[in-house]
């Protein structure tokens, strides 16, 4: 049996959004910035797309920028804030541990330019505490910066506070929701978000493809330079199928958002309550929080990519914070900001099912990962230390 | 899975000598749980020099349990002073190779081999020339290696 159980790395195009964007690339393939009415039509479809994409966020469609997907809309918000800030003498970012690396890497770039960087602590269940964030603004701070929901454990956080706080203190707040967008509900009106970024990957469109919501007033810097396009705030011709698939692919989500959740909870709280079975077994990451598809636990004593290659032998794609999988030596920064040792987050298995996803999957991955875990805990001398009393068990 | 060889996968499919030697006339461990992968390897040795079995019990990646299986592999029937020359190398080779992010277990594979014919020596009472281990104590060796 093959189980895609990685949705939070990216996901299977939808029908809906491959129907939507074929006609783009093969009958209505002007560009945009065309003046002829053929051309037109590619025009008319860009600005239909923007439509839609406000509409599921409650915004403006001037306020939707489109991008290459999250990283730039990322990278995007938090330069613009930055220098829009420094206009003012405010050098001052606040975010947390476990933001994105789109997030965390252009703010240390920021941070060599002179610019101070507070990062959130998360606490053990992935959540930021308002207090924390009301101790950590500043007279000078330019930018709050907190996901939505984080991409490996899927903790949520609390988007509405948060946005109510910064908007109080006139500083302006920019969200990564790649990992909330069309799993959940965001209005960026009533949760009072001035920047927000989506990927269309994350939720049945093609990879290459996101955008950046800025609200009205929100001065942009461009990351790309070049032509008009993106009322001048973002050049390069539109990928128009890829916009339009997008576009249909998150109408589409947002529409059956609500039968998708009541399917995907089940399976993913089966995963939960079996594999906790597990003894030293850990789920990471607050429950009450929690986007519907997203499941990261570790197994004491045993290694993360073994484990990915043994499952992807029984057809099942997964992922883990492990440092191997990594490709450092060491494991997941957000394991290790929700206070995991790193010997214990080298164990992790992160499971991301959505609404393609079968309980006769789920049934297989509880049938699999079990005796996985007990074949290479059988040969790590890790375990047999824990076994053995000579090394304390951790979880 | 292309990140690696078709060896090294059959290595980490059906990983050869896992397990424990009770009676071990040598045992080495080598590596760190912090930074994930630890190697324990048993020899037993008789009374020419000659390892006639090797056991391992690794926690790591794919390539860390590759790595184990193929070196134990290579060094039954050999005696101490040529396992004490198998290098990292060799073990890659003869599995076809390793991504460059993964060679670090190569020589954790080889470290494990050399600390468990240490421990043989210590045990016999068998002296050396300690030059001949002057890497093993390193606290960091693994970091060092693993950043070359």
């Amino acid at each position: 049996m093959f189980v895609y159980a990685d949705n939070a790395a990216t996901t299977q195009v939808s029908k809906t959004a491959l129907d939507a964007m074929l006609p783009y690339l093969t009958e209505i393939y002007g560009n945009p910035s065309s003046l002829y009415s053929f051309a037109q039509k590619a025009t008319e479809a860009l600005q239909e797309a923007r439509e839609t994409v406000a509409a599921c966020l409650n915004a403006d469609p001037r306020e939707i920028y489109f991008t290459s997907g999250g990283s730039e809309a990322d990278n995007q918000a938090i330069v613009s804030a930055a220098r829009l800030g420094a206009r003012k003498g405010k050098k001052h970012l606040i975010s947390t541990k476990f933001e994105h690396h789109a997030v965390l890497h252009t703010l240390a770039r920021l941070e060599k330019e002179g610019f101070e960087v507070t990062l959130l602590d998360v606490h053990e269940d992935g959540v930021v505490r308002l207090e924390d964030l009301e101790a950590a603004i500043r007279e000078d701070t330019a930018l709050v910066t907190i996901m939505f929901a984080n991409n490996e454990i899927g903790t949520v956080q609390p988007i509405a506070e948060i946005g109510a706080l910064c908007r109080a203190r006139k500083i302006p707040f920019h969200t990564d929701a790649v990992q909330a967008a069309g799993h959940m509900a965001i209005d960026v009106k009533a949760m009072n978000i001035d920047m927000l970024s989506i990927s269309g990957h994350k939720f049945h469109a093609p990879k290459g493809v996101g955008a950046l919501y800025a609200r009205k007033g929100m001065v942009l810097t461009n990351i790309i330079e070049g032509g008009a396009q993106e009322r001048g705030k973002r050049a390069g011709t539109e990928n128009v199928a890829g916009i339009v698939a997008m576009a249909a692919a998150l109408k589409e989500s947002c529409v059956h958002m609500e039968e998708n959740t009541a399917k995907i909870i089940p399976m993913r709280d089966k995963l939960f309550a079996e594999l906790s079975k597990i003894p030293h077994s850990k789920i990471n990451g607050s429950l009450e929080h929690h986007v519907p598809g997203t499941v990261n636990m570790c197994f004491e004593g045993i290694e993360g990519e073994s484990l990915l290659l043994m499952l992807d032998d029984a057809g099942i794609c997964a992922s883990s914070g492990s440092a191997c999988t990594s490709g450092s030596l060491d494991p997941s920064h957000v394991l290790l900001a929700i206070g995991l040792p790193h010997e214990v987050a080298h164990g992790s298995l992160r499971l991301s099912i959505g609404e393609y996803n079968t309980m006769d999957q789920i049934d297989h991955i509880i049938a699999t990962v079990p005796g996985i875990v007990q074949y290479l805990r059988n040969m790590s001398p890790v375990w047999d230390e824990l076994q053995k009393g000579e090394r304390p068990h951790l979880i | 899975m292309a990140l690696y060889s078709e060896k090294v996968m059959d290595h980490f499919r059906n990983p050869r000598n896992v397990g424990k030697i009770d009676d071990a006339d040598g045992v080495g461990e080598v590596g760190n749980a912090k930074c994930g992968d630890i190697m324990r390897m048993y020899i037993k040795v008789d009374d020419n020099g000659v390892i006639t079995d090797c056991k391992f019990n690794t926690f790591g990646c794919g390539s860390a349990i590759a790595t184990s299986s193929m070196a134990t592999e290579m060094i039954i029937g050999k005696t101490v002073e040529e396992a004490l020359d198998l290098s990292n190398k060799a073990v890659v080779e003869a599995l076809d190779g390793l991504p460059v992010h993964k060679l670090h277990c190569s020589v954790l594979a080889e470290q494990a081999v050399r600390a468990a014919v240490k421990d043989y020596y210590d045990r016999r009472g068998i002296s050396y020339d300690p030059e001949l281990f002057k890497d093993m104590d390193e606290e960091e060796l693994h970091h060092h290696v693993g950043l070359d």
